[in-house]
């Protein structure tokens, strides 16, 4: 129910916390947006924007995540892929 | 775009694919509570890639499809005085009310103005004192904080000439009764990742653990719709039932306190009516007592005064819910297309019944 | 076809007593309003071949024939205005028969108050745009309507122009195995008016890419290329274009979503807005449907063109299959690209 877009923070103006509004940068197009929600945010941070309002500002360690967890499961493919070609078959196991 | 590209990854989403071929061993149905990934879904074909065994089912999270009826009724009424400016996003233009949606009523004359943000129609206000400006104020949880902050300028700055006619619904409550549902089908649930974003993740701890079914807020792009998915079906073929938060980089346990304590100084939660599924007892947001100024219904009437009627074909629903497919009702596609809706998720592009006719005749002719 | 840019109303109830915006739309409701009202009334051949422009026969020598008229707000936009856009337009639809274009008419319907000073713009704009092309404005007419009874202005041009190839470029020339491109990328007209529209507006460097296409056609012509098919892309964008050729040849075109470039900064307002590239308007963009062995030939003509830079083969005409125009997503799945039924308005869902 919400689209919710990531655009880049380039200024911050106001002094009225909740009248603060930044010059948010989405692939080139640039509109105000209201930062009263983060209050935290910085100049250069990527921010979730929806209905004209800054929800939250982009972890970019935990942006990362997607692809850490691909890598995880492709090395514990490998494991177990790995593991199996280990393995002494049953039949030709000598008792 | 950054942030936006980097999901889209066509091989990163080919080897999560794999991976849920490789997990899954039996049939499972998981719903995407939200439209927005309902519109991920068909737009980017992903169902079509997800083994046969995976059934999604596009939940009721579209304000669009489960605004009442009455409620957009009164938006009509309201919109076709003379002297109000009638402000709405434009996701809520073309839903059918009982005979009249807000596109015909601009048809008649009606001042009705899209806008992108609530603070629009502030402006709006502030730059038209001989007007009534009144905004429609939809949305789930993470619309409200935008709302209220319009409602709370309004109030800072006096404006006499400001109401927001309010349809809130909240997600949590809807994913309870539709668990609770005697013949749900449901068995996992993909939460909605920027309702999240504001409202944290605890209120899904109890819902996981009442009705044994795993939650996995998902974000919106196909990658994270497919790791969202991966990480639910992990989770039920080792026959867990846990939130877990798949949408790190934008959602916290704690969500967004800034948005949530004004939403909660302007909002309080009410009983609210969703089209097609009925009353859900505290499952809306309305205007608290110290906004009762600048609430629409005070002002222009209430919405349930007036009298309503819904198709009498329309099945949405039982679509919302999952027991029926758009291809199951009678009128899908025929008396009911996206020209001619005769409910609400026909309008919406991620309404349920849209989403079907726009995208999937690919598969229901091969099917 | 009009070429109002406001929202519409897509939802029509059987036999409407009255006009609605929907009935401008370009989508379903307009055809269906053309069908039922002009065309049953008209009715001949040259009409029926429903194609931008109509070609007809003056003694022998083929013509060809088309009006069009305007009613954009704002009247003055990045990249363009209501006159530009009329020349350009007009211009354009005698283009996709390969016409060479020789004259144009101008019709004007002004609002009673419109500033002179807007008015004369407008007239210096379609000069410089007609100059442009070497194409007169040979003839015209002037209404005034009372206030509050019309936009500004309305402008209606028609044109002719003479066909001087021996080709059928019109849909039923289209046949499977053809290769579809598009001239450049995606989406600018559309945004360039967003951009400035009450209640929606950002800053942004895009301009509409309102421009001539007839010279590029042109060439393509003379360098022998065989031209099957074209369409100018304007409101309802790519895919309403191609969903229309596509029917009217009962074939399916398919098409690749990583074949098709759209700008990043057009890309930033679509996805703000929630729009779809492919339905987003487009002033100096076509798609051209050739044969097979001439694509890699077009593709070349078309990019040292400097109304083509950035051309770009985006698919190809296959069997008629599920639907009229399919599209292989970027992460590698089919899906059916849609008509529009009416026009995309900004969402927050």
């Amino acid at each position: 129910m919400c689209l919710g877009i990531p655009g880049k923070v380039v200024s911050i103006e106001g002094d009225d916390p909740l009248y603060k509004m930044g010059k948010i940068d989405f692939g080139g197009i640039i509109k105000e947006i209201s930062v009263a929600y983060v209050p935290e945010v910085e100049i250069g941070q990527y921010v979730v924007v929806h209905a004209g309002f800054a929800i939250s500002v982009i972890d970019e360690d935990e942006a990362n995540q997607i692809f850490e967890y691909l890598k995880e499961m492709g090395e514990m493919a490998d494991l177990a892929e790995s593991a199996e070609a280990t393995a002494i078959p049953q039949s030709t196991k000598q008792s | 775009m950054k942030y936006l590209d980097e999901y889209r990854n066509p091989d990163a989403a080919q080897r999560y694919v794999q991976a849920i071929r490789k997990t899954i061993t039996r049939p499972w149905s998981i719903m995407e509570i939200c439209g927005g990934q309902t519109h991920t879904i068909v737009k980017y074909g992903i169902d079509q890639l997800l083994p046969d065994k995976l059934r999604l089912i596009h939940g009721p999270g579209c304000p669009v499809c489960v605004t009442s009826t009455a409620v957009i009724d009164k938006a009509v009424e309201i919109a076709a005085r003379p002297e109000v400016i009638f402000c709405s996003f434009g996701d809520m233009l073309r839903v059918p009310g009982s005979e009249h949606d807000l596109f015909s009523t601009k048809a008649s004359g009606g001042d009705v103005r899209v806008v992108y943000s609530p603070l629009d129609a502030v402006k709006l206000a502030r730059e038209n004192p001989q007007k009534e400006i009144v905004f429609f104020a939809i949305g789930f949880e993470t619309t409200a904080p935008a709302n209220a902050m319009a409602a709370h300028h309004a109030k800072h700055e006096g404006l006499k000439n400001f109401s927001l006619l309010v349809s809130h619904v909240m997600a949590p409550p809807a994913m309870d009764a539709i668990l609770s549902a005697p013949q749900c089908q449901v068995q996992g649930f993909l939460a909605a990742g920027h309702v999240c974003t504001v409202m944290g993740t605890t209120e899904y701890d109890p819902l996981a653990e009442q009705h044994k079914t795993p939650i996995v807020i998902t974000g919106f792009e196909p990658l994270d719709m497919l790791q969202g998915i991966y990480m639910c079906i992990k989770q039920l073929e080792e026959g867990r039932f846990e939130v877990e938060n798949q949408y790190v980089r934008s959602v916290r346990r704690e969500g967004n306190p800034a948005a949530i304590k004004i939403l909660q100084d302007v909002f309080r939660v009410v009983d609210r009516t969703w089209r097609g599924l009925g009353e859900i007892p505290a499952s809306g947001l309305g205007l608290r007592d110290e906004y009762a100024d600048y609430d629409a219904e005070n002002r222009f009437g209430s919405a349930a005064d007036l009298d309503s009627q819904e198709s009498p074909e329309c099945i949405s629903g039982q679509i919302l819910q999952g027991f029926k497919t758009p291809h199951e009702c009678s009128a899908f596609g025929v008396k009911c297309t996206p020209e001619r809706p005769l409910g609400a998720p026909m309008v919406s592009a991620e309404g349920a019944c849209s989403a079907y006719y726009r995208y999937r005749r690919l598969s229901s002719d091969s099917s | 076809m009009s070429d109002k840019i406001e929202i519409s109303c897509p939802i029509p109830k059987q036999d409407y007593p009255q006009v609605l915006m929907a009935h401008g739309g370009g989508g379903t409701l307009m055809n269906r309003l053309i069908e039922s009202v002009f065309l049953s009334a008209f009715d001949n051949h040259a009409l029926n071949q429903r194609h931008d422009s109509s070609v007809i026969d003056a003694n022998g020598s083929p013509i060809a024939f088309t009006t069009d008229s305007y009613v954009v707000q704002p009247l003055f936009f990045p990249g363009g205005d209501i006159g530009s856009m009329a020349v350009h337009g007009t211009i354009n639809d005698l283009a996709m028969s390969g016409a060479r274009p020789i004259a144009l008419s101008a019709g004007y319907i002004l609002e009673e108050g419109l500033p002179m000073e807007t008015l004369e713009k407008v007239a210096q704009s379609m000069r410089r745009a007609a100059l442009e092309v070497n194409v007169p404005i040979v003839t015209g007419d002037t209404k005034v309507v009372d206030r509050g009874k019309g936009d500004g202005i309305f402008i209606n041009t028609a044109g002719i122009g003479v066909i001087e190839h021996g080709l059928t470029i019109n849909p039923s020339s289209i046949r499977q195995g053809d290769v579809v491109l598009i001239n450049g990328d995606l989406g600018r007209h559309g945004v360039a008016i967003i951009a400035v529209r009450e209640g929606l507006q950002f800053e942004t460097t895009i301009k509409s890419d309102s421009a001539p296409l007839a010279d590029l056609v042109l060439k393509m012509i003379a360098e022998g290329i065989e031209i099957h098919c074209l369409r100018d892309l304007t409101r309802g964008g790519l895919a309403s274009a191609l969903n229309e050729v596509a029917e009217a040849s009962a074939l399916t075109i398919s098409i690749k979503e990583n074949n098709i470039p759209v700008r990043e900064e057009v890309r930033g307002a679509c996805e703000l807005l929630g729009f779809d590239p492919l339905y987003v308007a487009n002033e100096g963009r076509m798609a051209a449907i050739v044969a097979p062995q001439d694509a890699q030939r077009a593709l070349e003509i078309m990019s040292a063109h400097s109304q083509g830079l950035g051309s770009a083969i985006i698919g190809e005409v296959k069997q008629k299959s599920t639907a009229p125009v399919l599209m292989t997503s970027s992460i590698g799945a089919t899906r059916i690209v849609d008509r529009l039924s009416g026009e995309q308005l900004p969402r927050i869902c």
